[in-house]
């Protein structure tokens, strides 16, 4: 059972899987973070630019790693997070979000942690990698 | 290759007012379910003022600018050429529902991998609340295919 408190190294964070990925999930994302590019909405405008469909928005990946933390520990504590994306998220992946905690420094009376974040897909696929430190 | 010249360019603020209906929307389309993200009543007791900002809500007020993809107009980028390289956030103090957050973004960096194949163009943002708090900062890079 994840606890942040006594969490030790090797120890992993809830997981999440979320629903597959669909247009509507693209359009309300979209809407929601003012990011209009239309490599996300508009299967023409994506395949004029060499890509077989349209594609996730990397930060709506991040959003979904930035919930498997926030459920894991409060989001007060987080004091860094960032991604490195390594491939597309493609309409109908199902997308599972995990971490664990790589180093814990003592610092005076606080605790630092250190959690190696990722998304895969279905095929294991990693979309992104990523850090934390809370 | 990338014009080089605009390492260094800064482009205009964005002031965006931090509104609980835009919070809630954004939760919404990332598929938030803890109550902190939707409901005040619920946030306050727990130590919030307000609806609390996600970890990645930044990103929107990044988006808010008159031109969002100004600095890819710059160099001359296809946006459709574009894909997202990494994103750093680094978190100082909470944002609120309420807090007005101003945005500066310049490009900090331009290099290229594999002989030239891969262009990135780096930006740094920070972000700043109404009592000239700095809440955040942002590296970031996207890279050209």
């Amino acid at each position: 059972m994840w606890k942040f408190e006594t969490a030790n190294i090797g120890d992993e964070i809830p997981s999440l899987t979320l629903p597959p990925i669909n247009r509507a999930t693209l359009a309300l994302y979209a809407g929601a973070s003012g990011d209009h590019n239309p490599a996300h909405i508009d299967s023409k405008f994506a395949q004029n630019a060499g890509m077989p469909d349209v594609f996730a928005h990397g930060m709506l990946v991040m959003a979904y790693l930035g919930r498997a933390l926030t459920n894991a520990v409060p989001q007060s504590l987080i004091q860094k997070f960032g991604v490195r994306f390594s491939s597309i998220t493609e309409v109908e992946n199902i997308l599972t979000c995990k971490g664990v905690v790589s180093n814990i420094k003592q610092q005076n009376d606080t605790v630092k942690l250190t959690l190696e974040l990722f998304v895969s897909d279905e095929a294991d696929d990693i979309k992104l990698h990523g850090h934390a430190v809370i | 290759m990338l014009d080089r010249s605009f390492i260094g360019k800064k482009y205009q603020s964005v002031v965006f007012d931090v509104e609980k209906q835009r919070l809630r929307f954004f939760s919404l389309a990332t598929g938030q379910t803890d109550a902190i993200y939707f409901d005040e009543e619920y946030a306050q007791p727990l130590g919030h003022p307000s609806l609390l900002a996600p970890p990645t809500f930044l990103t929107t007020i990044q988006m808010e600018q008159d031109k969002p993809f100004e600095y890819l107009d710059d160099p001359n980028i296809d946006i459709g050429r574009i894909l997202h390289a990494y994103q750093n956030y680094e978190y100082f103090a909470p944002i609120y529902a309420g807090d007005r957050v101003t945005l500066d973004i310049h490009i900090c960096d331009m290099y290229d991998k594999r002989n030239g194949e891969l262009q990135f163009c780096e930006l740094q943002s920070t972000f700043t609340n109404q009592n000239d708090v700095l809440v955040a900062t942002l590296n970031a890079a996207f890279v050209v295919r």
